[in-house]
């Protein structure tokens, strides 16, 4: 049949383009600078069934934690419908799974997460735009990211609002007997919209049925193709994410080899040629995406800019500009327009833009006390520390532009062996005159 | 009755010139050794660990800071130079226990020197008071702060950095009867704003500072002491003292300080 052409001709559109995006997205991440994460894969494995399977981040902020609960598993559970969908789509027949025992339990269970999935939603958009919570109006948070926030939202009600005209027009039609709608029993939810839909004639209703079908469908397949450009794509990223966290202390911030090569020759401890002369070092530090690693840039297309992150930074409450939140945004914003130059133009693609300056000022890259709030926080283990460093790496260490505070300091830990002006060999004059009582 | 002793300090180097070797490191750190108020913290440390007996050493003037500050300015060359030469100097006295009062330098030997050649087992003295108690070694005066509240300030590299929550707790509650916690505590204790290097600089504009905010924290518990356990936590919580004119209300003190206290040492 025609419309069953017409319906697969959409379904490998649909997945053709996503798969498109969502390799230009891979592309992007691979820019990052190597590294190796392939350690320690049982403990990888628990910290994503924990944090990103099971959300046991989400919940410590309960209402918010529930909620996005409601939605997760409502549309894991609702895409077993999809399934369905797909394949009477594609042969033309009509609710082919009916055949399964208790059928319509299992189609009254979707319902109970569906009306779930509208519920938080509507309960979700109320919060963003009526109570403003205000870490939805920080102001990284600008026209985009908010109304992608909605559009989100409404999407999903939407969709499930179809789900529900649908099911509610079939039953009727089953109810009346007509041919091809086979009787399935009673669905829990749509049962109770019957009064509503009762009035029509059975053309009508076979109009409202394919409709439903048809928005729900089509509307899954554009949602899919929205969400490579959306902060939903957490609902993809966050398990990888999650799985290459760094499962050293949250403190723990890498040493870098390149620096511990030329500190050794420095020092004596190996001369030039153990080094190896082979491995060509590069930057030190990031002055622009390239520069991060692959990890960094992964994690800022995990970001579902919650702003969690941002509600706990001691210099955001304070007023300074640093916003943890921000720092992700902007490196996926800059890695978008970046990697999209280097599509365009190849290796030599030079808009005179970088991540720091253009996108993050030094002004929020020296607020950050590294306390490690932000990253505790994050429901997909962000880590913005890590970020923050290796731009803080950069200015210091290639542009010599960190504070005149700062780099006293380190002349003094350089001179005298401690950051302030003090001689090393009164190192232990705390020990003067100490007597305890016996 | 009490009777006033001279402490003269072991140091490691002189131990070995005699062929001796103590069971623990003690880690001073920059901080320990310069700032005024921060000494007072080591030599309360170093009154608990003689009082209880403890095999310890200082590197003395072997010692050189850590790096951590410099690390986290993003000054990778300092910090690996400064780590290197300490792990130098430690691993050859054969070093293998460390305890610091300085939770920086704690996460920075205990995490970072070990990808450079460094591996100690490494106590924050809080830890170690913890483990002194648990072990018999230090029976705990509950007189001296009876009925007076005591409150305690996580430091994000002790707590969220590296899991010590308990501990901190665990010793004040054996001194006093009446321990309150911040609103903000443990995982989410709000930072006093010292770390990352911010110590060494002016904080960037913004409407407040951060050691305000997290005064006004500990303030809102009604305490009359406010325990810390980092050298810097220290400096920013007195400084909001200060700032908000309640010296004469609260005291700020070390952990190892209140011990020292109580025991009258
Ligand atoms: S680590 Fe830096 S960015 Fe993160 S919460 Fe602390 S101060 Fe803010
Ligand atoms: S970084 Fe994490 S906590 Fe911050 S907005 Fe993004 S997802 Fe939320």
């Amino acid at each position: 049949m025609i419309v069953n052409i017409i319906f697969a001709l959409i379904l490998v559109l649909a997945i053709a383009f996503f798969y498109r995006n969502v390799s230009i997205i891979a592309k992007n991440i691979k820019l990052g600078k190597s590294v190796d994460i392939s350690d320690n894969k049982s403990q990888r494995w628990k910290t994503m069934f924990l944090v990103a399977i099971g959300q046991s981040k989400m919940i410590k902020r309960p209402i918010a934690g529930i909620l996005h609960i409601f939605v997760y598993v409502g549309f894991i559970i609702v895409n077993f419908e999809m399934l369905e969908i797909l394949i009477d789509g594609i042969t033309g027949s009509h609710r082919v799974l009916s055949f399964i025992p208790y059928y319509n339990y299992l189609v009254s269970i979707f319902e109970i997460f569906a009306l779930a999935v509208i519920s938080a939603c509507l309960i979700f958009l109320f919060r963003r735009n009526i109570v403003r919570v205000k870490r939805f109006h920080n102001p990284e948070m600008t026209s985009w990211p908010r109304l992608d926030g909605n559009i989100i939202l409404i999407t999903e009600i939407l969709l499930m609002s179809a789900f529900f005209s649908m099911n509610t027009a079939d039953s009727i039609l089953q109810i009346r007997g007509e041919e091809h709608f086979v009787y399935t029993g009673s669905f829990l939810l749509s049962s109770f919209l019957i009064p509503l839909f009762e009035g029509f004639s059975s053309n009508t209703l076979m109009f409202v049925e394919r409709f439903g079908w048809w928005f729900h469908i089509l509307g899954v397949f554009a949602f899919l193709n929205y969400i490579p450009y959306s902060k939903h794509f957490h609902v993809f990223l966050a398990f990888p994410n999650v799985y290459y966290t760094k499962l050293k202390a949250r403190t723990y911030i890498s040493n870098m080899d390149s620096v511990t090569n030329e500190v050794k020759i420095a020092m004596g401890i190996i001369n030039e040629s153990e080094a190896g002369g082979e491995d060509e070092v590069g930057t030190f530090g990031a002055k622009d995406v390239k520069d991060l690693s692959w990890k960094n840039l992964m994690d800022a297309y995990t970001c579902t800019e919650c702003g969690r992150c941002t509600a706990v930074c001691p210099a955001n409450l304070t007023g300074k500009k640093l916003s943890p939140r921000k720092i992700i945004m902007d490196t996926r914003d800059r890695l978008e327009e970046y990697g999209k130059g280097i599509r365009k133009e190849g290796e030599k693609f030079d808009d005179k833009k970088t991540l720091i300056n253009d996108y993050i000022s030094h002004e929020e890259i020296w607020a950050c006390t590294t306390c490690n709030a932000c990253t505790l926080e994050c429901p997909v283990n962000i880590d913005h520390v890590s970020i923050i460093l290796e731009l803080r790496r950069y200015i210091f260490m290639e542009e010599s532009a960190a504070p005149s505070a700062i780099n006293s300091m380190s002349t003094n830990i350089e001179n005298n062996g401690a950051p302030w002006q003090y001689s090393a060999a009164d190192r232990y004059a705390w020990a003067d005159e100490l007597y305890i009582n016996e | 009755m009490s009777n006033k002793r001279l402490i003269k300090v072991p140091v490691v180097s002189e131990l070995a010139s005699e062929n001796k070797q103590a069971e623990y490191l003690f880690w001073v750190g920059s901080a320990g050794s310069y700032d005024d108020r921060a000494k007072k913290i080591t030599r309360a440390f170093v009154k608990i660990l003689e009082h209880c007996k403890v095999s310890y050493a200082i590197l003395g003037t072997d010692e050189t800071d850590s790096g951590d500050v410099a690390k986290r300015a993003g000054n990778e060359f300092v910090f690996q130079m400064q780590a290197m030469q300490n792990i130098e100097i430690m691993n050859s006295f054969e070093i293998k226990k460390i305890i610091t009062c300085d939770p920086h330098d704690y996460n920075v030997i205990k995490n970072e020197y070990s990808d450079l050649g460094g591996n100690y087992e490494v106590y924050h003295h809080t830890e170690f008071i913890d483990k002194l108690i648990k072990e018999g070694r230090l029976k705990l005066n509950t007189e001296t702060f009876k009925g007076k509240k005591i409150t305690y300030h996580d430091p994000c590299y002790l707590g969220r950095g590296n899991q010590v929550y308990e501990e901190p707790r665990f010793v004040l509650k054996q001194i006093s009867n009446d321990f309150v916690e911040m609103e903000r505590n443990r995982e989410r204790a709000l930072c006093c704003g010292a770390g990352g290097a911010q110590m060494f600089k002016e904080a960037e504009a913004g409407n407040q500072e951060v050691y305000e905010l997290r005064t006004q924290d500990a303030l809102a518990t009604k305490a009359d002491y406010i325990a810390t356990a980092c050298p810097f936590c220290m400096t920013m919580m007195m400084d909001g003292i200060k700032m908000k004119d309640k010296q004469d209300d609260v005291k700020v003190l070390d952990i190892a300080e209140l011990i020292a206290m109580s025991e009258n040492l």
